[in-house]
């Protein structure tokens, strides 16, 4: 394999993984919000989030399996999960990694979903909120294609798939739980003498 | 802080004089030890105390009415097959706003209710008893730890006070384990029962403070002589709270098997729109049946009803029960823990049909709509709130009938001016 | 011969409905989203199924408790 198609394929399988991850957040959010269709069902979201993060790791892994062999960068095995060890632009690579950690801990997790229980699922799954701006952080940081059309164009639907869940995340739920009502006013008579209150 | 701004405060009226052998809970001199000592003797710790409950009969006072032989049964098996100290929990949260019983009895006869938590500690082999007191209640603080000073050394097993937040689900026995291991007074999923696993994850026994002053008085005298008051099915004696359209509110000791009528006369209840029997989480009577019922299961029962945690509240002839019923609901969807989405969304949902019931409904819809919702949101939650509302809601429907239909015909409330009388306190925050 | 039962979490449940959506049989929503078990004992038929939909709660709060029935006294086994 050529250096140059090594080269190559480290960014654009990086690139690939950064919008398939994009869509996976995206997916999350839609079944947190429970949409669903006559055609899409939430199984449907659930399973896809699934599929499309997983997807996104296999693509990861390319991405770092080629950095390692290109000789340009070079990235040796523990540069992939030990932040800001690397030579080859060291910060950006190192977030590189943080954002590698932080899925492998997702992944890990969901997988062993039952074993972990669900508070500690929970917990890390909310990483994938840091996870996300770290991964975008690290291709614009490293990423030589940034300034080129494609390089834009893929960051920026990435970008605004995740900006757009985020906001949907956050607004209010659709379902508001009916307010309870005051049927009658006025001051709960005493039908007695009142005695002595003896409670404090 | 929370209090409880009930119709009642902790008055305490002399029983009928037609039971022998009562009062019994309700007989304390001054609550000092001394005075406790010369009435009732030294605490009596029986080789079997277990086997003792068993052959009383003695059902818990709290409201569930379970045996609570069987209770403590469980916990020793677990506490032996698990080789771990069991922990006994006596529960005087009292959430129930129609009830005064339970701080009534502890600031009168503390030393009962302790004697029992330690009867039945020494019988389950516990090292640890625990007294749970509602927020804010200094009174009766300071009357059971006057009664722990005043014993402090004599007994074999550590006292501990502590105090609860006062909402209604606290009263609830996981929540209350919950909140004893440092979480909120909050249910927890069921099973494991606290019997099983509870205060820090060891057999706990909780038992309200009635149950555990009888425990006291059975480890003394044995059960033949407990059984003497009361009928063979429903043995031994209760505290019951009579509120609401009577002359004489307050707690009193009855014998079990006793009418309700004449429980409601000895009170000086009037015409009343009807009764409600077992406090929130009982049953709505008309005046009719509440008249010919009797404080035992069976009786009780044929109506679907139970004597619940005694606290019986008579509603005025000039009240909307309808409306009472509605409120009542709308207090309870208030009191939710949060945690299980029928009770979050279906209580609140019930609430809002049954206030538009109140308000007239002429069209039936609202009707319609509790009449789905009712069996809907009965057993989907961690705990009885959700049945124990439907259960308010469906007895309150079935008891005042006519009051239904008549708001119906109207669409309108007959009684729109009509004052509310069944308490709807505001209670401790969500913790 | 080892059967199952369906088990529903309230607490941990949030109403996300992907339950409801895999095995209708079993499971129904409330008029608020949220999961009734209309039968608890789960039929030979729909054991698959409802592996499944335990696996897919995204709350874990559905799962399936392994219950044994007994082998009746004095029955040979073949």
């Amino acid at each position: 394999m050529s250096s140059l198609s090594v080269w190559y394929l480290m960014r654009g399988s990086g690139f690939v993984a950064l919008l398939l991850l994009s869509v996976s957040v995206a997916l999350g959010v839609v079944g947190v919000k429970r949409w669903s269709s006559s055609r899409w069902s939430r199984v449907v979201t659930a399973g896809l989030h699934r599929n499309v993060a997983l997807l996104a790791t296999t693509f990861l892994v390319i991405h770092i399996v080629t950095a390692s062999l290109d000789s340009w960068v070079g990235l040796k095995w523990v540069g992939t999960v030990v932040p800001f060890v690397a030579t080859y632009r060291p910060l950006w690579v190192g977030l590189g990694a943080l954002a590698f950690d932080l899925l492998l801990a997702v992944m890990a997790t969901s997988l062993l979903r039952r074993h972990v229980g669900r508070g500690a699922w929970r917990a890390v799954h909310w990483a994938t909120w840091l996870l996300w701006p770290t991964a975008l952080i690290h291709a614009l940081g490293s990423g030589t294609d940034i300034t080129k059309a494609w390089g834009l164009v893929l960051v920026g639907a990435s970008v605004a798939l995740v900006a757009g869940a985020a906001v949907w995340r956050v607004l209010p739920q659709r379902r508001p739980s009916a307010p309870i009502p005051t049927v009658s006013t006025g001051a709960p008579r005493t039908l007695v003498a009142s005695t002595s209150r003896s409670e404090s | 802080m929370s209090t409880q701004p009930n119709v009642h405060d902790a008055t305490v009226r002399p029983g009928p004089t037609r039971s022998p052998g009562v009062p019994r809970l309700a007989d304390w001199a001054d609550g000092s030890l001394a005075a406790h000592l010369e009435r009732w003797g030294p605490l009596e710790h029986p080789s079997d105390l277990v086997a003792a409950v068993e052959q009383a009969g003695l059902r818990g006072r709290g409201g569930a009415g379970f045996p609570t032989a069987v209770k403590m049964a469980a916990v020793a098996a677990t506490a032996g097959r698990r080789r771990r100290r069991p922990v006994v929990v006596a529960n005087g949260s009292e959430g129930e706003p129609l009830s005064a019983k339970d701080r009534t009895l502890l600031r009168r006869n503390p030393h009962l209710v302790l004697d029992g938590m330690v009867a039945a500690a020494v019988a389950l082999g516990a090292d640890e008893a625990v007294v749970c007191l509602p927020e804010g209640d200094a009174t009766t603080r300071a009357a059971v730890e006057a009664a722990r000073a005043e014993r402090s050394g004599k007994d074999p097993v550590a006292l501990v006070l502590e105090a609860v937040p006062h909402r209604y689900v606290t009263g609830e026995e996981s929540a209350l384990v919950h909140w004893l291991n440092g979480g909120p007074a909050a249910p927890t999923l069921t099973p494991p029962r606290p019997a099983e696993r509870g205060v820090g994850r060891r057999p706990t026994l909780v038992d309200n403070v009635e149950t555990l002053a009888n425990v006291a008085l059975i480890a003394r005298f044995g059960p033949a002589w407990w059984r003497r008051v009361g009928t063979a099915e429903d043995p031994g004696t209760t505290l019951v709270t009579v509120t609401g359209a009577v002359e004489r509110p307050g707690v009193r000791e009855v014998a079990l098997g006793m009418s309700l009528g004449d429980l409601l006369e000895h009170a000086g209840a009037g015409p009343s729109a009807g009764v409600l029997v077992g406090g929130y989480f009982g049953t709505c009577l008309s005046p009719f049946h509440a008249s010919g019922a009797h404080l035992t299961r069976q009786s009780l029962g044929a109506h679907g009803a139970s004597i619940g945690c005694g606290a019986v509240a008579v509603l005025p002839a000039d009240c909307c029960p309808l409306a009472e019923v509605a409120r009542v609901a709308a207090w309870l969807a208030g009191q939710s823990a949060g945690q299980c989405g029928a009770c979050v969304h279906g209580l609140p949902a019930l609430a809002g049909a049954l206030a538009a019931m109140t308000a007239g409904d002429p069209t039936g819809r609202a009707a319609r709509s509790v009449e789905r919702w009712t069996p809907m949101v009965k057993g989907r939650g961690a705990c009885k709130l959700p049945d124990g509302t439907a259960h308010l809601i469906e007895s309150g429907l079935a008891a005042f009938a006519d009051h239904v239909a008549e708001h119906q015909r109207l669409g309108a409330c007959p009684f729109p001016g009509a004052a509310p009388v069944l308490p709807v306190p505001t209670m401790a925050a969500r913790p | 011969m080892t059967r199952y039962q369906l088990t529903l979490d309230p607490i941990a449940c949030d109403g996300r409905g992907l339950c409801a959506d895999l095995l209708p049989e079993m499971v129904r929503l409330d008029d608020w989203g949220f999961p009734m078990l209309v039968a608890t004992d789960v039929p030979a038929e729909l054991e698959s199924r409802a592996k499944r939909a335990a696996s897919a709660c995204p709350m874990l709060a559905l799962r399936l408790k392994a219950t044994r029935t007994p082998v009746a006294v004095g029955a040979r086994r073949r």
